[in-house]
């Protein structure tokens, strides 16, 4: 019976992710979620799915109540009617349903929505490390590891080998050589980690909204990377016409004013991850999001030489997403895809909010 | 899952049925069973019903529920239905005296439900009944797939309120009422002739076949149904075409419906009923002196009216009490009704001492319309300060309306009157001769939310496969919905008008 409840709970579970796939788009890319973790619960509103019905409006109807009061008295805030228990109202929002989904959640919906293939982590069987596991037992060890079951079975046999085990007063009494404890064994497991690193264009072009998009499509980007990796790394890196490394929040929030050299911060990301993640052992993602905008003399040829030589060698991926924007030239991307060919460099165009979703699934689709 | 319960509560369940019993109470057999919350979400979730068909509404149910229990928002004290035997159950967490507060009030709704005239069509045998219901709706799930089960019961759950509350379960449908024949009128014009040229004047076979050519178009003429049809589900259930599957499906939710609707007809008095009597049996009988606190508590808990909103058990329990005093001193019938004297009011007593007999009279014969009507007094409504609330457009919030007797009671009757739902009949299914079926809202000075409305038809339409129509009133004015199975229009008149 459990099981049946369990059912139609699934039913229902199933129904509501229906309806907030539907939605998808216009769910993640409300910036509020940004910055939650992925257990933390979200509500999300969806369309009620209750059967509808001819039904009176309550407004209109009114009711019966009691208690003191004179007549044409408010009934107090708190005690607004939900008149008969309906929740039914005449505000489009009353029709809604607040669902609760955690982001881990939402980042499932979101795979399933654009088909996203799981990442395949580069060699991920070169790279391992050890790990214990209880699967051993030995015949010393701490208290708190003993095994009552085997430490029985262990005197059971002694007492009965040596006939002193009377089935008519099945008593067992353990002595020292009868303790078993468990214990572990390192056993080699194959480890996978990450690092991402975000590039960002800060230079005048680049408007409040266009950092917006950045932010919400690097969370999602985040959000699927990490699922596929024990642990993950994040840096960030803003450049104009020089390139620095940044925490999170001042990724998202400074506004620089100035040229744009892009090579400066791919200089800046190839010494990040030669220094500190070898590549050998780490999955390297980079993206980087910028209006297109990039300085002449010469500078695009530097990028293209940075990212065929140093680059795509050893990155998983590369994504350049270009945020369109009405001053930049955006002359960027089509220089970058016409000269860098490389099955690991992902460009992608992002007109607007809207576009965050393809853009996602540009980046992602490859399962690298 | 079935926990019968442990021998103290066995013990004290054949107490409290003694007593009630010496009360005067009579009911079925009644079975408890003892569950912990996460069982009793379930059950609650199924209405109370241990084998329902698979639908997503009861697993919606299931977790609405199970977090306010684990918010500490909600407890489930008493769920009982209506069969023979009375099912009933109880949390496992409960107190003791929690548990005997529950058997009391228990007994109470066991009681009404055998005695209740409402209730005297019901079947007794339900649970059994919908076990069946969920045995045959699982077996189309497998034959058609759960999509299109799941979807086509969304649709009969859509109209589940448009059954008729009066008419028995399982009713058949009225046979149709023989057509007035007028003979004159289908008799075709003849020519005049002498006797003995008439037959080849006017053939026979030729006044044979206009008399059969009048006769159909007057059958066309006539309208379908030829009375407005109350039961909406029932109509579609005969006359829409829909495969024999969905014809089952359509039948067991309209079946269900109308088993609860007598729950729904006397929310107030059954409840007030059963509160009644847990308060009697409680103080008078059961309680012991280290329970009065518990009890006490509960008890304010259960009849505490939420401002601005009406609690059945409250309003309940007080009409009960109200009706076995005037009994008790006599104050009803002419005399009293003639005494304007407010000081003779206030003293009246007659000694009539019949307050018991009228209570138990008075939950055979009533519903809670009838028993609102004959039983709401002014003195009532002044004591227990009752008021009519209505929506101020202005200040964008429910304002107190009227303490008047006459207002308070006129809404307190509409609200319960086909218990606050819309009255919606069947007013033609063969509109404009294609077949066409109009719906018909009577207007009660309360119009329908619009969004839902246009939902709802849309769904009637998918049952009834060719376009529908609804005549409804709005900002006082005639409006005409439409649904033709792609697009929804609307004007504002009545349908006959645009056709």
């Amino acid at each position: 019976m459990v099981n049946r409840i369990e059912q139609d709970r699934k039913r229902f579970e199933d129904i509501i992710r229906g309806r907030v796939k539907k939605d998808l788009q216009r769910h993640i890319t409300r910036g509020e979620l940004i910055g939650k973790r992925g257990r933390e619960l979200v509500s999300i509103p969806v369309p009620s799915i209750d059967p509808p019905r001819f039904r009176h409006g309550t407004r209109e109807q009114g009711g019966v109540g009691q208690g003191p009061g004179d007549v044409g008295q408010p009934l107090g805030g708190g005690q607004q009617p939900g008149a008969g228990g309906t929740g039914a109202g005449d505000d489009a929002a009353e029709h809604l349903r607040e669902v609760e989904l955690s982001i881990d959640e939402l980042t499932t919906l979101l795979g399933e929505e654009l088909g996203l293939p799981r990442i395949e982590p580069k060699g991920a069987r070169a790279i391992q490390a050890l790990r214990g596991r209880y699967t051993e037992i030995r015949r010393v060890g701490p208290e708190s590891l003993r095994s009552f079951r085997r430490t029985y079975r262990a005197a059971l046999k002694r007492q009965v080998s040596a006939g002193t085990y009377d089935p008519r007063r099945p008593m067992v009494v353990p002595v020292r050589e009868d303790m078993r404890y468990r214990s572990w064994r390192d056993v080699p497991t194959p480890v996978a980690n990450a690092v991402v690193l975000y590039m960002m264009d800060v230079s005048g072009s680049m408007s409040d909204e266009q950092k917006e998009i950045v932010r919400i499509e690097s969370f999602w980007l985040d959000q699927w990377i990490r699922r596929h990796y024990n642990s993950m790394a994040t840096r960030y890196v803003i450049h104009d016409a020089a390139a620095r490394e940044v925490d999170r929040d001042t990724f998202f929030t400074t506004r620089e004013a100035g040229g744009t050299k892009i090579s400066s911060a791919y200089e800046l990301a190839v010494q990040i991850v030669e220094r500190e993640y070898p590549p050998d052992d780490w999955n390297v993602y980079l993206f980087h999001f910028s209006d297109g905008d990039n300085w002449g003399g010469g500078d695009n040829e530097r990028c293209f030489r940075l990212l065929r030589e140093k680059v795509l060698p050893w990155a998983n991926l590369f994504g350049y997403g270009q945020v369109e924007s009405r001053t930049g030239s955006g002359a960027f991307l089509g220089a970058l895809s016409s000269h860098v060919q490389a099955e690991n460099l992902v460009c992608s165009r992002i007109p607007d909010r809207d576009g965050i979703l393809g853009s996602i699934r540009d980046f992602l689709g490859r399962g690298r | 899952m079935a926990h019968e319960p442990p021998r103290e509560l066995q013990a004290l369940q054949m107490a409290v049925e003694h007593h009630a019993r010496a009360f005067g109470l009579d009911f079925f057999d009644i079975v408890y069973e003892v569950l912990d919350w996460e069982e009793i979400n379930e059950v609650a979730a199924y209405g109370g019903y241990p084998a329902r068909y698979p639908h997503w509404r009861f697993g919606m149910e299931y977790q609405e529920l199970s977090r306010s229990y684990a918010y500490g928002l909600s407890k489930i004290y008493e769920m009982v239905i209506n069969n023979d035997p009375t099912y009933a159950y109880l949390l496992a967490a409960n107190h003791f005296v929690d548990q005997k507060l529950v058997m009391a009030h228990v007994s109470g709704h066991a009681d009404f439900f055998k005695h209740n005239y409402m209730f005297a069509g019901t079947n007794r045998r339900m649970v059994d009944e919908m076990a069946n219901h969920a045995a045959r709706i699982r077996r189309y799930v497998e034959t058609h797939g759960v999509e299109a089960v799941e979807g086509f019961l969304d649709l009969c759950l859509s109209i589940d309120n448009l059954v008729d509350p009066n008419a028995p379960p399982s009713r058949r449908p009225e046979p149709r009422e023989p057509v007035d024949e007028d003979p004159v009128a289908e008799e075709p014009a003849k020519l005049r002739a002498k006797g003995y040229m008439d037959e080849f004047v006017n053939p026979r076979a030729a006044m044979e076949a206009s008399r059969r050519r009048r006769k159909a178009e007057r059958k066309k003429e006539e309208r379908f149904p030829a009375q407005p049809q109350r039961d909406v589900m029932l109509f579609l259930q005969e006359h829409a075409p829909l495969r024999n599957w969905e014809r089952d499906v359509l039948g067991i939710v309209r079946e269900e419906a109308a088993y609860f609707a007598p729950q729904g007809r006397t929310k107030v008095m059954n409840e007030g009923w059963a509160s009644y009597w847990h308060s009697r049996l409680m103080t008078e009988r059961l309680l012991e002196g280290s329970e009065v606190i518990d009890y006490a508590d509960n008890h304010a808990g259960v009849m505490a009216p939420a401002p601005g909103r009406f609690n059945p058990y409250k309003l309940g329990i007080e009409l009960w009490r109200d009706v076995e005093e005037r009994w008790n001193k006599g104050r009803h019938g002419p005399d009293w009704e003639a005494c304007d004297d407010y000081a003779a009011r206030e003293r009246w007593d007659t000694g009539e001492m019949r307050g018991q007999e009228k209570i138990f009279e008075v939950r055979r014969h009533y519903n809670d319309v009838t028993f609102i009507d004959a039983f709401l007094t002014p003195e009532f409504v002044r004591r227990h300060g009752l008021f009519t609330y209505g929506y101020d457009r202005a200040a964008r919030q429910y304002v107190i309306a009227d303490r008047d007797f006459h207002a308070v009671k006129e809404k307190l009757l509409f609200m319960l009157t086909n218990f606050g739902q819309p009255r919606i009949d069947v007013a033609d299914a063969n509109f404009l001769n294609r077949g066409e079926l109009v719906l018909a809202h009577r207007y009660e000075g309360v119009p329908l939310r619009l969004d839902m409305a246009r939902e709802t038809l849309a769904n009637v339409q998918r049952i009834w496969k060719r376009p529908v129509h609804l005549e409804t009133t709005y900002d006082d004015r005639p409006l005409a919905m439409h649904f033709d199975g792609t697009s929804h229009s609307e004007e504002a008149s009545t349908v006959e008008r645009v056709a």
